[in-house]
Parts: structure tokens; C-alpha cells; sequence
């Protein structure tokens, strides 16, 4: 393609037609301040309504300024992006922005992470010298998800993420000029609305007016009350993305610095969700065996594809909207639900403690976690098999305020028997994962021979939709992957309309899976950090001494001592759920 | 209204209406048009339309009376105009009802001019 | 021209004399011959030439040059293009689109089916508001009458062209007159505009090219097309051909539409056609282009009014409100009045827009209270500035202009609120006073009488005062009072 010639602050630079100014500038070390603009590369994800000026830049012969993440170069163009009249319009639209921004950085859960704050403090503003109105909406806590649009500054990124990566349409802008806000239809509580909680809006919010609801109190209390025996199970996507919380590089695997931490906070028993992860697969996986071998026998009432369910947004994504093929994805609980369920039954039993006396704490990369931990068919008797779950930036807070040296921490190993895992389960945190590992198993179950590699990179990829055959000994698998409900909705689309060719499909809300869930720390758009942490999963996956599921000691042992087999009745009871019909839930509540 | 079916079809059929109009113009019958835009019937054209009708009815003075736009006039709504035969169109301003009756008994019946009269200002284009 | 009206009607020839509810009145007057002109020389682009020639310019406001506009959309290569009319007429004060398409509904609709056989677009939507239900009511009758006698649908008039037309309503928004956000609130959305380009010529209306025009610009057309584009340029300045209509409004004694060739000025516009200000007051100000454009002063007065001109004024041509003022209108509040309109029809998308033209309202009303100070008149015009300089679109871009054309013009008058704390139109209520004359106050009670907040005190036969920590400036004294003793301060 052609490219264009231009000058930027007097330096001369080359780049393909379509390159807007924000980009070029950027090429030749000319950083333009942005706030709207949101890119994250590779995941298809644009977000760039020119709607905050802040980018603005002077373009010679041109009436007014020009915002520079829109705007395309052209031949010849000479631009500013530092004179005296950018700078002054730049300072007095951030003047205004802050003009209507509730000043309580102190207290907010941004800060520090802010990109209003950061600009702010890149400006040097002292003061702000507009006073007039503040905008005014009412805080909403919902189960996972706290909305304070006092703070919001319209970037419109979380409508991107809300509309266009996961077609759920829970979030759009509502009214017009000042009190112009992004909210639900009708201004309702997320609750009603059919948002999914999958937390991407918070992941890119850029000011703190979409942010986690923050458990940790909670913890502190458990973890200190003495009749409470506290377990906390550890998600796969946590131990690659923690460590940028201490500093450390993006991609850093930090299991055995995490289950020491977890240990100096003082709770009483370490566990991995990996562990339930493998018992997941255990039953997913002979879920999907089954239905298989009845499709072949020629049962033509079976329901294929099997469609994976341990991701909560996406259960929640369908139940809204495609409740008719609600009985199509496998029943098998989540991990994170497996796993209570037996902590709170089995190890209790174990150790003689009373269900009420047991708090499991779920570390999760995921705000949809804490509304799945809070869904009425995980209780018994009220009391839920999670009690608590949160995020990985929680986490990280409570160490921080709990005097621990993560960097210096000693490794330490999980505790047993809820924490022995495989690398089937650490891949799970990552888009392709957890169908990868049911075919690890499922091969080896079906064929009853040995895997000959268990490198399944044809399922591998940041792709949004990607397929491939397995070859199951002569059984061609026609395996679906999907992150990214919008992607999730394409083969949904597909089933409805009896053209899907899928055995078993895996789906994933977030970009790249639980590796960017709406809980991890914030990535601020930079995609490596992304790559870093997909990385970093197949390397601790690499690193695991048993890489098969169904090879995990403690899980043949569980199933020994007290499940019984895969899907039987004990299984049933515990291990699996069912889905609702949630399209008529949504209604209009004024208050 | 038929189907226009070429473009000679359409050149016979205005032509067609514009020797009917002018027939109509010739004949005996006073031409009235109310200005009845939004304007016009906001400040009670409807209401004055009815009562011209009704006073010709009564008076015997035989008229054709159609509505029409704006005649942009709004300082003097409603308007009317009015085509005697032979005669040049004039226009008149703020005729409300009662001023309507007085129109048609004065105007139409005989040939006094209210006072209400609004000279034409401007030129149109003829196509 | 032969004689020596000061109006020419070219765009409202048929308001006002054809029924605007019968088809047959319009072919009467040479209705559709511009179209089966067109249709029988099958020459789009000699039909875009002429259209180019003859000089037209966007009559929404914008000024852009029609034809120019409709050989881009030619020019975009598409599957299904789409004519659009542009019917969302919102300025305060404005209603010559809602006159055209109430008395002549069926100019748009020939020029709507002119435009799309030029630029290759067999569907036309005209996007109106749903507050003008009887210029939707007479463009339904109109889009079904010509329906049926094959003026519009398919095989129009035999020559095998298809043009359909149907109506969107708008639901008010002021910025859906801007075009992107006027295509966005088409196709369903929030009706919000986006960065151009891309034009909407180049990808408009479902990512197709769409021409966009508004209606007193498209009810040009088919006089273009029948007088030819030479007669038509001999009207007007040098850069700005044919007329304009206006509606004349504000503090004049012939309030009403007209329309007016480019060129003509002010002078001859308020004194000659508006019959000169209400009341023999003195003149003072002339706003036009409504929210988006600003008040011209005396000096302006012999100006020649064209694109060009008002601009250079400091105002620009706008959709056609002209609102005069005089010497009791108070500068700061008439700014203040139009800002309050923007802040209201802000989108809410750019931040200069959806919080700038806040604070710019909040300072004005600031000063109108008597709280400014200079600083704050500083802080004004920078802000105007920024503003302009930085939002979105067209209606952010020009909503500081009825500011810092009051500013350029009334200086001293926003000087007087602020280090006087006075308002010297005295329409600024928090800065007035009412006085009582003891000299000229007999004690007759009857301002204490009329008072409805008890502010006024005295015996009888003596002269009275009004308490001015209680008054609240209504004024209801000072119209009982027959001694002239009570003024205003």
C-alpha cells in the first residue's frame, strides 16, 4: 500500500494511508495523550468514539483541532501536537472533564490506576477552575459489579466492550447533553437488566466508575473469626497475572509465592481450583463420551455439540438469550462450584467440621464468579457451597495491606487433598484450554490408548472463532472454540439453525479467556500483557509432572473413596447443575 | 387520479388541468384560499374556512373554497385570499371569524375592501 | 426583475397556492416536468453539471455546494444508495422547511426522485420530526398520490426509473439534524454524530452512499431544472446563488416567512419587508443561524446578506431564524438563552460539548445574577474558544458563537453586569431595583395594594418604600402606580 509523508512537531514521517495522526505521532516517540481511545490488537477490539478531545492535535490549513486518534494522515500534512493552542484547549478539556469528577481519588478503587489521574497528574493540574453542577446518579452495587457513573467520563469503552465483544447490549449511553450517562435501559439495576457480569467494562473502565465489588473485608473478618475454618481455593489464570501486581514482568508464573501468601493471611487450609478443574473434566468429559457414543449408535435425541459450562458470563449469556438451547450445554458445575461442593461436604466431613463452620473463599480472575457463588441452586439450606469469591486485584490488595513481601516469599505447595492438579487444569485458564484437556482425557478413554502427543496446538490461538478435527483414532472430533460472546453468539446462530458441524464447543467470555477476565489486573489495552500471560499458561502446563486429568492421584482417589464414577449418582447429586430460562426474568422495575 | 403511463402522458394530462383550471377561473364562482399550515390553523383557519362556506351557502354567492399553505403572512394569520372573477387575487389578514362573516358580506357580496388588506411584496417564479 | 419587490419566491412558489393535498394543482403548475426533464435527457451528470452550476448551496445551514455533494454520492460506487431529506428542522424560532413541505409537499419528493436518478438511488427517507404531524400528514397523502399516478414507485412515468420514499420521525433531537447523527438515529441508533470522514456521500445510510439534503435546498431543484441554471445563478451574489428563505421573528411588526435573494441586506429586511421594530423602539441586534450563529449589530446593518458575508460578520446563514431585537433585550441573557437551548440538545458525547457548553451557561448565569467578575469574562471567552475549537460537530463547534459574538459586540454591556452590577437593557431581574420618588409618591396606597409579597410599607398620604430584600421584581407596582413614581434602577 502507498504511503504517506507528513510532519509531525517538525519530524518527518512515513506511514501507510489509513495510519491515523495518534499512531504516527506514536512511531516516532511522540506520545499524544488519550483517554477515550481504547485498543487492545489482535482481539479486534476498537474503541475510538472521539469523544473526549483530549487527543487533539493542530493540523495546518485545517479550522479547528483535530482529534488525533481519529484522524487519518495525509500527503503533506504538517501537524502540531504541542503548540500553545493544543496545550491550552488540551488542559481546559481535561479542566472540564475533571470539572464534573468527584474529586475522592483518596478513596477511590482506581486510584493509582487511574487514566484520569494519571492525566492529571501529567498536566500538573493544581486546581480546577470551572465550579458549576456535578452530575449525580445513584451508586448500584449489584453481586459483582459497582457502578458509580458520578465518576464516569463517557469513553464509551465499556459499551464497546458491552455491545460489540459481547453482544449483550446491558450497556448504552442514556440521556443527552450534561446528565448524558452509559447506563441500562431505563436506567435500571444491572441486576435486572440481561448483563452477563463478565466484568469486561470494569477491565476497561479508565476511572473508577465501573469497578468490583470488594469482598475483602469479608475476608479479613472470616479468616479472624475462630469458630470458622476458611478454605481458599486459587483459580489457573490467577498465578500468571498476580505477579504484575508486585512488579513483576507480565507473564510471571507466581503459584508457590501465591500459596504462601495465602498461608502468611492466615487461611487454614490452600487449595487449587486446577484440582476441581480435573475433576471437571472428568465429568465433562464423560458427559461428552457419552453423548458421542449415542450420536454414533444413532440416537438421534441426543444434544451435540456439547458446549462447556464453566464459564459463569456465558451461562449467564445464554440463559438471556438463548434459552431454547438450554439444554444443550454439558451440566457439569464450574470449577470453582465443584469444588465447594465437595470442600463443604467431603473435606468437611474429612476433618470434622460443620458445614456452617466452613467458609470457602474462591481467588478468581472473574467478577461473573461472585454472581455465580451467590446463585440459589449453589446453596444448601441457604448456606452457599462458595462463600465468598474474589477478584485477583483483591487479592492483591490484601496482601499489600497485610505486610507481606510477595517478591521474597518462599515457595510453597498447595495443601492436601483438594490441591494436587495436572496441566490439564492449569489451561484451563486460557481460551482452548479446557476443551484441550477433555480431549487429553477423552482420547485416552475412547481409544484406551496412549495419547501420542498431548500438544493439542491446533487448539491453540487468540483467534476469536477457531475449529479443528481430532483425530480420535479414526473418529474425526470436530472440535468449536469461542471467546468473545459475539464470537460465542456466531455459533450459537449456527446450532439454532442446524448448521453447526461441532461435536463440543468451548466458550469464553473474556479476550483470551480467564487470562483477561474482568478480575485481573489491569492491562490498560496493552495486548502483550495479554500474550505474556497466554504464555505463561502453557509453560506451567509444560511444567506439571501429569498433564492428563484423569491421571491426577487425588481425583482417582476421590472417585475411590467416595464420588463413585464420572456422571453417576453421587456426581449427579454434587457435581451437576441445570440452566433457566432467564429471557422473561428481565423487567422493568422503577424505584 | 390515473396512471401516468409515459411522458407524453404527462404533458396531456397538465395540460389537460390547467385548461380545467382556467375554465374554473373563468366561471362565476369567487376562488377562496385559506392558509392552512400549521400557522394558519393554530390561529383558526379551520374554524374560518366553515364560516366562509356557510355564509356563501347562506348568501347564495357561489364559491370555491380550498385550503393551501402558507402564504407567510404570520403576523397577520388567518389568511385568505380571494379571486373575484376578472378580477386580481387579493389577500387579506387577520380574519377571524367574525371578520370573515363581515368579509364575505362586504367583499363578496358587494365589492368593498376590508382593511385588512395585505399588498403583495414579493415576485414569484412561473414555471 | 421587472418590478421592485424585495422577494423573490423560488423555493415557496407553490406555498400558499396550490392545495398542497392535491396532486393535480401541482402537475398544474409544471409539477414533475423537472423530473420527466430529467428522466427524458437521461443525462445524470449533465443533471449534477447544471445543478453545479447553477451556484446552489446546502440551505440547512452548512452552505455546502449541492452539486458538489451529489457528484461525490454519483461518483461512490454501491449496490443501493439512498437519498436523504434532511426534515429535522429544530432552531428556536425556524420553520420554513416545516412551510415548504405543509404547502408544498411535492417539490421535495420530485427533487428527492431528481437527486436519487442522478447519483443511482432508487429509495429516498425523508427524516422528520414527529412534532410537525401535519407536514407528516400531507407528505403521507403526497408520497400516495404520486404513488399512484407513477410520479414515484417503480417504472415512474414509463421510462423504467424506481424511486420510493418513505418517512422516518425524529423524536426531537436537535443534533439529528447534524447528518451522521441524523443516519445513525435512521438506522436505529443513538442519534449521535461521528468523525467525518467518512462523508456520508462516501458511506452514509446501512455503510451505503447517501445523499443528504434538506428540504428548502431539494424545493430548489426542480426550478434549476426547468428555468435552467444560468437564470437561476443571475440571482444572488457571486458566491452565493438564489434566495433564502427566512423566518422573521423577535421584536418586528411583520413577523412571517419570506424569502429574499442572496444579497439583499438586513437594512432592507427588517424596515422594508418586516415593516421595522415593534413599538418605534430602537434596533439593537439581528441574530441569525439561531443557537449557531450570532448577533450582527447596526454596523451590519447594509451588509449584503449572503454565506460568505455572515461569516465574516460573525454569524453565519444558518437554517434561516432571524430574530431581531431591541433596545430592551439584554445581550448576556439573549447568549445565555441560546446556550441554554445547546446545553439541553447537547448529544452528551464530547466532553467540550457535554460539560464545556455547561460551564458557559453556568457563567453566564453567573453574571446575569450579578456573582461575575472579570475573571470570569476571561475565563468565557477561552472557553468559547476551546470549545470551538475542539467538539465533535458542527453543533458544538458553533454553539460559543451566539457568546462571543455578544461579546465581540456588547462588550460593555457584559462589563456593566459585572463591575456594575447592572443590566442596562434592565432585563435582568436580579439586577434591578424598584424605586418609589418620595417626591412624586402621594401615598395613595395602591402599589402596597398590588404588591403580592407585602414589600411595599408606608402611611397613607405619605410617600411609600418597597423593601428590596423582599421584592421580587414583578413589577405589578410599577404598572398601578399613576403618578410615574415608580422606576426602575
Amino acid at each position: 500500500m502507498d504511503n504517506i509523508k507528513l510532519t509531525i512537531d517538525h519530524k518527518e514521517v512515513s506511514v501507510p494511508k489509513g495510519t491515523t495522526i495518534l499512531k504516527a505521532a506514536r512511531e516516532i516517540g511522540i506520545d499524544i495523550p488519550t483517554l477515550c481511545h481504547f485498543e487492545l490488537a489482535g482481539m479486534n477490539i476498537h474503541n475510538h468514539p472521539g469523544g473526549c478531545r483530549i487527543c487533539v492535535v493542530e493540523v495546518e490549513g485545517r479550522r479547528n483541532l483535530a482529534p488525533a486518534c481519529v484522524t487519518e494522515c495525509m500527503d503533506g500534512m504538517v501537524v502540531k501536537t504541542n503548540s500553545i493552542r493544543v496545550l491550552n484547549s488540551r488542559r481546559t478539556v481535561l479542566e472540564l472533564i475533571l470539572s464534573d469528577h468527584p474529586a475522592d481519588c483518596l478513596v477511590c478503587a482506581k486510584s493509582g490506576n487511574c487514566e484520569l489521574q494519571a492525566l492529571a497528574i501529567r498536566f500538573g493540574v493544581r486546581e480546577i477552575p470551572f465550579q458549576g453542577e456535578q452530575s449525580s446518579y445513584k451508586v448500584e452495587v449489584s453481586p459483582s459489579i459497582v457502578r458509580d457513573m458520578n465518576k464516569c467520563v463517557m469513553c464509551r469503552r465499556c459499551e464497546t466492550m458491552c455491545n460489540d465483544f459481547q453482544t449483550v447490549g446491558a450497556l448504552s449511553a442514556i440521556e443527552r447533553g450534561f446528565p448524558a450517562v452509559v447506563s441500562t435501559a431505563f436506567n435500571q439495576k444491572l441486576s435486572y437488566s440481561n448483563c452477563t457480569f463478565c466484568g469486561q467494562c470494569v477491565a476497561v473502565c479508565p476511572v473508577g466508575a465501573l469497578v468490583e465489588v470488594d469482598h475483602t473485608p469479608k475476608i479479613i473478618r472470616a479468616i479472624s473469626d475462630e469458630k470458622k475454618t476458611v478454605v481458599v481455593q486459587v483459580a489457573p489464570a490467577v498465578r500468571v497475572a498476580l505477579g504484575e501486581e508486585f512488579g513483576m514482568k507480565p507473564g510471571s508464573i507466581v503459584t508457590g509465592k501465591l500459596t504462601a501468601a495465602l498461608k502468611a493471611l492466615g487461611f487454614d487450609y490452600v487449595f487449587d481450583t486446577d484440582w476441581s478443574a480435573d475433576l471437571t473434566i472428568m465429568e465433562e468429559g464423560t458427559e461428552l463420551i457419552d453423548r458421542l457414543t449415542r450420536h454414533l449408535k444413532g440416537d438421534k435425541d441426543v444434544k451435540l455439540p456439547l458446549l462447556t459450562s464453566c464459564c459463569p458470563a456465558w451461562v449467564n449469556f445464554f440463559e438471556y438469550h438463548f434459552p431454547d438451547l438450554k439444554e444443550i450445554p454439558s451440566t457439569a458445575k464450574s470449577p470453582q462450584q465443584m469444588f465447594g461442593a465437595i470442600a463443604k461436604s467431603f473435606f468437611a466431613d474429612k476433618i470434622g467440621v460443620k458445614r456452617e463452620d466452613m467458609i470457602v473463599v474462591s481467588v478468581m480472575p472473574c467478577l461473573a464468579k461472585k454472581y455465580e457463588c451467590a446463585r440459589d441452586e449453589f446453596k444448601v439450606n441457604g448456606n452457599p457451597d462458595v462463600d465468598f469469591s474474589i477478584s485477583t486485584r483483591e487479592l492483591a490488595t490484601l496482601i499489600k495491606q497485610a505486610n507481606i513481601d510477595f517478591n521474597s516469599l518462599e515457595e510453597t505447595p498447595f495443601d492436601s487433598p483438594l490441591g494436587e492438579s495436572t496441566g490439564a487444569a492449569v489451561i484451563f485458564g486460557t481460551t482452548g484450554g479446557v476443551i484441550e484437556a477433555a480431549v487429553r482425557t477423552a482420547y485416552e478413554v475412547i481409544t484406551k490408548k496412549q495419547l501420542p502427543k498431548i500438544d493439542f496446538t491446533e487448539l491453540r490461538g487468540l483467534e476469536g472463532v477457531r475449529s479443528a478435527t481430532i483425530d480420535v483414532d479414526g473418529l474425526p472430533l470436530n472440535i468449536g472454540i469461542a471467546h468473545g460472546l459475539s464470537n460465542a453468539r456466531r455459533l450459537l446462530n449456527d446450532i439454532k439453525e442446524g448448521k453447526s458441524q461441532f461435536h463440543a464447543i468451548e466458550v469464553m467470555a473474556c479476550p483470551g479467556g480467564c487470562i483477561d477476565g474482568g478480575g485481573q489486573p489491569l492491562h490498560h489495552g496493552n495486548s502483550d500483557i495479554i500474550k505474556a500471560r497466554w504464555e505463561a499458561i502453557y509453560e506451567a502446563d509444560r511444567n506439571m509432572p501429569v498433564r492428563k486429568s484423569h491421571e491426577n492421584p487425588s481425583i482417582k482417589e476421590i472417585y475411590k473413596d467416595f464420588l463413585g464414577e464420572p456422571c453417576g449418582h453421587k456426581s449427579h447429586e454434587l457435581l451437576h447443575t441445570h440452566y433457566f430460562d432467564k429471557a422473561k426474568v428481565i423487567e422493568i422495575k422503577l424505584d | 387520479m390515473e396512471k401516468i403511463k409515459s411522458l407524453a402522458d404527462l404533458k396531456k394530462k397538465r395540460e389537460d388541468l390547467q385548461s380545467a383550471i382556467s375554465i374554473r377561473e373563468q366561471s362565476e364562482n369567487i376562488q377562496v384560499k385559506v392558509a392552512m399550515a400549521t400557522c394558519g390553523i393554530a390561529s383558526g383557519a379551520k374554524h374560518v374556512m366553515e364560516v366562509i362556506m356557510n355564509e356563501c351557502n347562506k348568501r347564495n354567492i357561489p364559491a370555491t373554497v380550498t385550503q393551501t399553505g402558507c402564504m407567510g403572512y404570520c403576523y397577520a394569520e388567518p389568511t385568505v385570499e380571494v379571486t373575484k372573477p376578472g378580477q386580481k387575487p387579493v389577500v387579506f389578514g387577520y380574519i377571524t371569524p367574525l371578520k370573515a362573516e363581515e368579509l364575505v358580506a362586504k367583499y363578496f357580496a358587494g365589492n368593498e375592501m376590508l382593511d385588512t388588506v395585505i399588498p403583495v411584496n414579493y415576485e414569484k417564479v412561473e414555471l | 426583475m421587472e418590478n421592485n419587490y424585495k422577494q423573490i419566491r423560488i423555493a415557496l412558489r407553490n406555498c400558499g397556492f396550490i392545495n398542497p393535498e392535491n396532486i393535480e394543482d401541482y402537475i398544474a403548475r409544471n409539477g414533475y416536468a423537472a423530473l420527466a426533464s430529467v428522466l427524458e435527457t437521461n443525462n445524470p451528470q449533465a443533471t449534477i453539471e447544471a445543478i453545479k452550476k447553477s451556484g446552489l448551496r446546502g440551505r440547512g445551514g452548512g452552505g455546502f455546494p449541492t452539486g458538489v455533494k451529489w457528484e461525490i454520492a454519483s461518483k461512490n460506487h454501491a449496490d443501493q444508495k439512498y437519498v436523504f431529506c434532511n426534515a429535522d428542522e429544530g432552531d428556536p424560532g425556524a420553520f420554513m422547511d416545516r412551510s415548504i413541505l405543509e404547502g408544498d409537499p411535492h417539490s421535495v419528493l420530485e427533487a428527492m426522485a431528481i437527486n436519487g436518478f442522478c447519483i443511482g438511488a432508487n429509495k429516498g427517507l425523508i427524516y422528520i420530526r414527529a412534532e410537525y404531524p401535519l407536514a407528516i400528514e400531507r407528505l403521507l397523502i403526497a408520497i400516495k398520490q404520486a404513488e399512484e399516478v407513477g410520479a414515484l414507485g417503480q417504472n415512474i412515468f414509463g421510462t423504467g426509473f424506481n424511486f420510493d420514499i418513505e418517512l422516518r420521525y425524529g423524536a426531537g433531537a436537535f443534533v439529528c439534524g447534524e447528518e451522521t447523527a441524523l443516519i445513525h438515529s435512521m438506522e436505529g441508533d443513538r442519534g449521535e454524530p461521528t468523525f467525518k470522514p467518512p462523508f456520508p456521500a462516501q458511506e452514509g445510510y446501512l455503510k451505503k452512499p447517501t445523499n443528504v439534503n434538506n428540504v428548502e435546498t431539494f424545493a430548489n431543484i426542480p426550478v434549476i431544472i426547468l428555468k435552467g441554471w444560468e437564470w437561476f445563478a443571475a440571482i444572488g451574489t457571486e458566491k452565493s446563488k438564489g434566495t433564502k428563505v427566512f423566518a422573521l421573528a423577535g421584536k418586528i411588526n411583520n413577523v412571517g416567512l419570506i424569502e429574499v435573494p442572496m444579497g439583499i441586506t438586513l437594512r432592507e429586511v427588517i424596515y422594508e419587508i418586516g415593516n421595522g421594530i415593534k413599538d418605534d423602539k430602537n434596533f439593537k441586534a439581528v441574530q441569525t443561524g439561531g443557537p449557531s450563529g450570532g448577533c450582527l449589530t447596526e454596523k451590519f446593518l447594509d451588509t449584503p446578506i449572503d454565506y460568505d458575508n455572515l461569516i465574516a460578520a460573525g454569524s453565519m446563514m444558518g437554517s434561516g431564524g432571524m430574530i431581531v431585537m431591541d433596545e430592551d433585550d439584554c445581550m448576556v441573557s439573549v447568549a445565555k438563552f441560546y446556550l441554554d437551548f445547546t446545553v439541553e440538545e447537547s448529544c452528551g458525547k464530547c466532553a467540550p460539548c457535554r460539560i464545556g457548553n455547561k460551564r458557559l451557561y453556568e457563567l453566564l448565569d453567573k453574571i446575569t445574577e450579578g456573582k461575575g467578575n472579570m475573571e470570569d469574562l476571561d475565563q468565557l471567552k477561552n472557553l468559547s474558544k476551546v470549545i470551538k475549537d475542539t467538539a465533535l460537530c458542527g453543533l458544538g463547534q458553533t454553539s460559543p458563537n451566539p457568546v462571543l459574538s455578544t461579546i465581540e459586540n456588547f462588550w460593555e454591556e457584559y462589563v456593566a453586569h459585572v463591575n456594575e452590577k447592572k443590566c442596562p437593557a434592565g432585563q435582568c431581574k436580579a439586577l434591578k431595583s424598584y424605586i418609589i420618588d418620595p417626591d412624586l409618591c402621594i401615598g395613595c396606597t395602591a402599589c402596597a395594594r398590588a404588591c403580592p409579597v407585602g414589600a411595599i410599607k408606608g402611611e397613607k398620604k405619605m410617600p411609600h418604600e418597597i423593601n428590596q430584600n423582599t421584592c421580587i421584581k414583578c413589577g405589578a407596582c410599577m404598572e398601578k402606580c399613576k403618578f410615574n413614581a415608580i422606576s426602575i434602577k
